[in-house]
C-alpha cells in the first residue's frame, strides 16, 4: 500500500485544487474584463457574499442534504439487497432483470411530478425521487459484480465441497465489492439531481427551492451560490464514499469509473 | 493397450475405458472417449495431448466436478479412506488467487472452507509458502507478484489441506518460457519433498517428458487415449537430460502419436 503520503499524491492533490483555482480564477477575470452586468453573472466574491443576505442558507442546505443522503442510503441498500435476491433466485433474476433494464431507459426526471401526485410534496417526497433515480446503477453493477466469478474458482471451491453460502461469502460478495462501489459512484450524481429535480417541481424548502425563489428577484449571485452549495454536498457525498472504498476494497480490484 | 508395470498392489487411481458425453440442445458432443489408465500412489504422470482434446475434462471428471458416461473410475483403491472433498488439490492455468486476500490468507481458503484447525493450518501455510519460495511475501496481495509468484501461491494452496492426489491443469501455460523451465524443476522438488500423486495436463510435449514418471497421450477430440508411455529417464531431472538421447525418442514418439512429423 506504499507510505500515507507519498510524491505522487501530495501531486495529485495539488493538481486538483490548483485546477479548481484556476476555474474561480477564470470567472473573475471573466466577470471584471468582461463588464458582465451583475445579474447575468455575479463574480465570485459577490457570489460569496450572498451568504450574508437574509436567505435562510443553512436550513435549505440541511433540507438538500438531508434528501440526497436519505435517497442515496435508500438507493444502496434497496439496490444491493434487490441484487442479492437476483443472485440467490435464478427465477427472480430471470424475471426481473429485463424489466429493470426497461426501467432504467425510463427517463427519471420525468417521474418527478408523478411521484408527486402520489406522495405530496415535502422532503420525503424528494428522498424518494433522489432514490428512485438513483438504485438502478447500483443494482444493475451489484447484480453483475455477484455473477461475475471465475468459472474455474468455483470449480476449485465445488471440489472442496464448498457450500453455497461459503462461496457467497468467502468469494462471490467480496468479489462483487469492485462493482458496488462502481454503481455508488455514478448514483451519488442521480441522487443529488433527484433531489434538486423534487425541489424544483414542488417543494417548500431546500437549495433548488431557493434558487427558484431568488431567480423571480434576479439575484443572480444567490443562485450561484445556491448551485455552489449543492454541488459541495454531492462532493462530499462523494468523497465518504471514495473513502469508504478505500477502506474495504484493495487497490487492485478497484474499478475506476469516473 | 500395454500391460501396466507390476507394482504390487493396487493402483491409486484406475480409470477403464472412461467416456464422457456433452449434450447441448439436440447435439451430441463426445469429449472423451475410452480413457483407460492406471496411476500409481505417488507418481507423477503427464497426459498430453492438443487443445481441445478433452484432456481438461478428463481431469475434471477424475477431480469429481462432473460424472463419467460409461467406464469405471476408481480412487484411493479397494477399501482406502480417499475422501474426495479433503484428498484432491487443484491448480489451473490461471492463479485464480483472491485479489482482496493477502497470499497467506489466499493459502488459507482451502482450509477455511472445510473447516480445518486454523491454528495447524497457519503453520502449515508458512511451511508451504516456504517451500515455493514465496517466504517474505506472506502479506502482499496478488497485485504485487508476478505471474510465476502468482502460480507458486496456487500451488502452495493446493497443497494446504494436505491432500493425497493433486490435478494440475496447464498450470504453467501462461508463464514465459524461462519462468515455466524454473517452475518445471520446482516442481519436481516439491512433488518429491511432498510425495504426493500428481496428475498434469499440458499441451508441452518437453514439458509432460521432462516432468512424469510416464505419459499419457491424447489425441484430438474426442479424447482418446493413443498410448501410455513409462518414462524412463533418472532423477533427480536436470534440464540437461533435455538434451539426452532417450528424451528425444520420447518425444519423438509423442510427436509421432499426436500426427505431427
Amino acid at each position: 500500500m506504499g507510505p500515507g503520503l507519498s510524491a505522487q499524491t501530495i501531486w495529485r492533490w495539488t493538481a486538483i485544487v490548483l485546477v479548481h483555482l484556476a476555474v474561480v480564477l477564470i470567472w473573475y477575470i471573466a466577470v471584471k474584463v468582461g463588464e458582465v452586468p451583475k445579474f447575468v453573472l455575479a463574480s465570485p466574491h459577490e457570489t460569496l457574499l450572498s451568504l450574508f443576505d437574509t436567505y435562510p442558507w443553512f436550513h435549505n442546505t440541511m433540507v438538500t442534504t438531508a434528501e440526497i443522503f436519505g435517497g442515496y442510503f435508500l438507493a444502496v441498500v434497496v439496490g444491493v439487497g434487490l441484487a442479492l435476491l437476483f443472485s440467490w433466485f435464478r427465477t427472480v433474476d430471470a424475471l426481473l432483470m429485463p424489466l429493470v433494464v426497461s426501467l432504467n431507459m425510463i427517463p427519471k426526471v420525468a417521474l418527478g411530478p408523478l411521484i408527486i401526485v402520489w406522495f405530496d410534496y415535502g422532503i420525503q417526497t424528494n428522498i424518494i425521487i433522489a432514490f428512485s433515480i438513483s438504485f438502478l446503477p447500483i443494482l444493475i453493477t451489484t447484480a453483475r459484480g455477484l455473477r461475475e466469478v471465475e468459472p474455474d474458482l468455483i470449480d476449485l471451491v465445488r471440489t472442496l465441497r464448498a457450500t453455497r453460502r461459503q462461496i457467497f461469502v468467502k468469494i462471490q460478495l467480496p468479489g462483487s465489492l469492485p462493482y458496488i462501489f462502481s454503481g455508488m459512484k455514478v448514483a451519488v450524481v442521480l441522487a443529488v439531481a433527484g433531489a434538486v429535480v423534487g425541489e424544483i417541481i414542488a417543494s417548500d424548502s431546500g437549495l433548488a427551492y431557493l434558487i427558484g425563489q431568488v431567480q423571480v428577484t434576479l439575484d443572480t449571485a444567490a443562485m450561484m451560490m445556491a448551485v455552489i452549495l449543492i454541488t459541495l454536498v454531492g462532493v462530499a457525498l462523494y468523497l465518504i464514499v471514495l473513502g469508504l472504498e478505500r477502506l474495504v476494497v484493495v487497490r487492485d480490484a478497484r474499478v475506476e469509473t469516473v | 493397450m500395454t500391460a501396466q508395470p507390476a507394482s504390487g498392489g493396487e493402483p491409486f487411481i484406475r480409470l477403464v475405458g472412461v467416456k464422457k458425453v456433452f449434450r447441448a440442445r439436440r447435439e451430441e458432443f463426445l469429449a472423451v472417449s475410452d480413457a483407460t489408465f492406471d496411476v500409481n500412489e505417488g507418481e507423477l504422470v503427464s497426459i498430453v495431448g492438443p487443445s481441445g482434446c478433452g484432456k481438461t475434462t478428463l481431469l475434471k471428471i477424475v477431480a469429481g466436478l462432473f460424472p463419467h458416461d460409461g467406464g469405471t473410475l476408481e480412487i484411493g483403491g479397494a477399501g482406502s479412506d480417499f475422501d474426495p472433498a479433503r484428498d484432491v488439490g487443484m491448480v489451473f492455468q490461471q492463479p485464480l488467487l483472491l485479489k482482496w486476500r493477502r497470499v497467506l490468507e489466499n493459502v488459507l481458503l482451502p482450509a477455511e472452507i472445510l473447516g480445518l484447525p486454523m491454528g495447524e493450518a497457519r503453520e502449515r501455510a508458512r511451511g508451504l509458502i516456504d517451500m515455493v519460495g514465496l517466504a517474505g511475501h506472506e502479506q502482499k496481495y496478488p497485485y504485487e507478484l508476478s505471474g510465476g509468484m502468482q502460480q507458486r501461491a496456487a500451488i502452495a494452496r493446493s497443497l494446504v489441506h494436505d491432500p493425497r492426489l493433486i490435478l494440475m491443469d496447464e498450470p504453467f501455460g501462461a508463464l514465459d518460457a524461462l519462468t515455466r523451465e524454473r517452475m518445471n524443476l520446482e516442481l519436481l522438488c516439491i512433488w518429491e519433498q511432498s510425495r504426493k500423486t500428481i496428475l498434469f495436463v499440458t499441451h508441452g510435449i518437453a514439458e509432460a517428458v521432462f516432468l512424469g514418471t510416464r505419459v499419457v497421450v491424447l489425441t484430438a477430440g474426442p479424447a482418446r487415449m493413443a498410448d501410455r508411455i513409462d518414462i524412463d529417464l533418472p532423477r533427480p531431472r536436470t534440464l540437461d537430460m533435455k538434451t539426452h538421447e532417450r528424451f528425444g525418442s520420447y518425444a519423438r514418439r509423442i510427436y509421432h502419436l499426436l500426427g505431427v512429423e
